[in-house]
């Protein structure tokens, strides 16, 4: 009989049973792929090859004048792109670094400090796992409207900074710091801050590029905030105006195609270097993602 | 040895330190995620054009969207449900099946595989709105048009994105093309986590192949993964669904593809029934917990 031995995750070496797994997934990897080649290839085509029939997938003489006339859409209009560029930039790296101060703090309580209303609150953020921002979008706008916030930087910024995954992940991580640390900390003295900032930060920075890069997705490709929110053209983000100049010049206009198709790509380019950066502190950090 | 440990224990159980460490974070929930779902509650049971008060109807919403919305029960609610059920619950077979072929590779490939993956889920929607429209073209200067009447497959374009028939079908593609995001992650990472040791265990103990292997012991010991990827998933689902307006506006042609989600935007956005758009909400929101609960059960401890 031969005895079944158990298969190895995470094989060291390329073995010959691996040949099946690469026939079965590569198919999928291709289907995945090919839209988001084809939108690099899209970006750099030259007029003629945009307007060629039968359509070219790929790009035979890439060219930058798509970005050029993006630039230029820009140029004409009453607002800079550079504006737009500072508003997603600034939003951006507020909301983000205020989510993460915010999440690593409440992680760190709620693992490892003990007071009435910890669980509760834990389990509240559970739940909250399942919130679909999309479905309470009116009582947002009502909320953001009483505050008085509308046409303000603050209205896309202060929603996205409570983000229920990124506290989850963080705490999840934080749960793994040895208890002994903090009491050997707490019998020399510091302070729950001092603890917070020379104990847990550093021990949990997988956990905290996760929850940026988690952060910064939605931030920076969100348009429903400057949609909704801001009326006043000059506070309304990159990703907001990209997707007015997509709507307005694609599909009608092959040029607009071209524009279009460059305009997606600068906006999906920065998540993806972040991405390729940080993606082994994803990796570590998801080990710990369970709901136990 | 007694004095300093009873401290530790005395400022370890500072309700002072938890709250101004949990304070802005609960602040801003409470403002943003937690009063809207409330309000949504409170508005469903009313009726709010936005500029009088609400007048409180009591059940009426949840009774006309039962009885009375046609578009709700015959188009949204069909498709809705076939929609979670392809890209939700599809979507995590297919997000579990990929993370396990690849948590059979070497370290290399299977980085740049996940990345690949996982990529189009970092589109979100908007960016990548303008490349399907694109490619769904509808002359045969259309990508897929051109396409498939070269493989002979079609006669004449389909004017996909007008076509009440296609719409849903694109729709839940692209749903199930850009659903392999962190509850992806989260199941590979958690593959990749198993106590190798398990699994030796279980051959001596009988297991005879890797289906068996899959379901008496990785899947037992991955669960906390498994469940935080089915929420994931769910909830990804339903918030990718506003790509069919972005496709072929709202209302969508025939309201072939339209989602819960767009019949939310529907009332709430166009036509300013904000107490009846709420109602939708609030049965979004129930959708989704329904969704959770079931998962629950599948991989939660029975004993906990």
């Amino acid at each position: 009989m031969a005895a079944y031995r158990g298969h190895r995750t995470n094989p060291d070496k390329f073995e010959k049973g691996q040949i099946k797994i690469y026939i079965m997934i590569l198919p999928m990897i291709l289907l995945t792929g090919l839209p988001i080649i084809f939108i690099i290839f899209h970006a750099f085509k030259p007029m003629e090859e945009l307007f060629a029939f039968p359509p070219k997938f790929i790009t035979t003489n890439p060219t930058l004048d798509n970005f050029a006339k993006l630039a230029k859409a820009s140029r004409s209009a009453s607002i800079p792109l550079s504006k737009y560029v500072f508003n997603s930039v600034f939003i951006t790296i507020v909301s983000v670094l205020a989510s993460l101060l915010f999440s690593t703090m409440a992680a760190y309580a709620l693992s490892k400090l003990k007071f009435k209303g910890r669980t509760m609150m834990m389990q509240i953020n559970q739940i909250a796992l399942m919130f679909v921002a999309v479905a309470v979008m009116i009582p947002r706008y009502l909320i953001v409207n009483k505050l008085g916030l509308i046409d303000t930087y603050l209205a896309e910024i202060l929603p996205l900074i409570a983000v229920p995954v990124a506290l989850f992940l963080v705490k999840g991580f934080v749960d793994q710091v040895p208890d002994s640390l903090i009491e050997a900390a707490y019998l020399d003295g510091a302070s729950e801050w001092r603890i917070y900032t020379s104990i847990i930060i550093p021990l949990i920075k997988p956990a905290i590029a996760t929850a940026a890069i988690l952060v910064f997705q939605q931030v920076w490709t969100n348009i429903e905030y400057a949609n909704y929110y801001i009326n006043d053209d000059s506070l309304k983000s990159l990703a907001f105006y990209m997707n007015t100049l997509t709507s307005a010049t694609t599909t009608n206009t092959v040029a607009g195609q071209g524009i279009a198709a460059a305009a997606s790509l600068i906006m999906f380019l920065p998540n993806l270097i972040l991405f390729c950066i940080l993606q082994n502190s994803v990796m570590n950090t998801m080990a710990t993602s369970g709901i136990k | 040895m007694f004095l300093p440990k009873a401290k530790v224990g005395a400022r370890s159980h500072s309700n002072r330190a938890g709250y101004l460490f949990t304070g802005p974070y609960a602040i801003l929930f409470i403002i943003f995620i937690l009063a809207p779902v409330v309000t949504a509650i409170g508005l469903s049971f009313t009726n709010f054009n936005t500029i009088q008060t609400p007048k409180v109807v009591g059940f009426l919403n949840y009774i006309n969207l039962i009885t009375a919305d046609d578009v709700f029960m015959k188009y949204v609610l069909p498709n809705t449900v076939k929609y979670a059920l392809i890209v939700g619950l599809g979507g995590y077979a297919l997000a579990f099946l990929l993370a396990w072929a690849l948590s059979n590779l070497t370290k290399g490939p299977r980085t740049v595989f996940a990345l690949i993956l996982y990529s189009p889920s970092m589109t979100t929607g908007v960016a990548m709105a303008v490349l399907w429209k694109i490619m769904f073209t509808g002359d045969q200067t259309g990508y897929i048009n051109s396409w498939l009447m070269d493989i002979g497959a079609i006669d004449e374009p389909i004017i996909w994105l007008s076509s009440s028939q296609y719409l849903l079908p694109i729709v839940i593609i692209i749903g199930l093309w850009s659903s392999m995001g962190i509850g992806f992650l989260s199941i590979l990472a958690g593959l990749l986590n198993v106590d190798e040791s398990l699994y030796e265990a279980a051959a001596i103990d009988g297991v005879k192949n890797r289906f068996q292997e899959m379901i008496y012991v990785t899947i037992p010991s991955m669960k906390p993964q498994m469940l935080f990827a089915a929420v994931m998933q769910i909830v990804g689902a339903f918030q990718n669904g506003t790509i069919s307006t972005m496709l072929a506006g709202n209302p969508t042609p025939g309201y072939g593809a339209q989602l819960i989600v767009n019949h939310i935007e529907d009332y709430g956005f166009i036509r300013y029934e904000m107490g009846y758009a709420a109602a939708v909400s609030v049965v979004l929101l129930l959708i989704v917990q329904a969704f959770s609960v079931f998962f629950n059960r599948l991989f939660g401890n029975a004993d906990e």
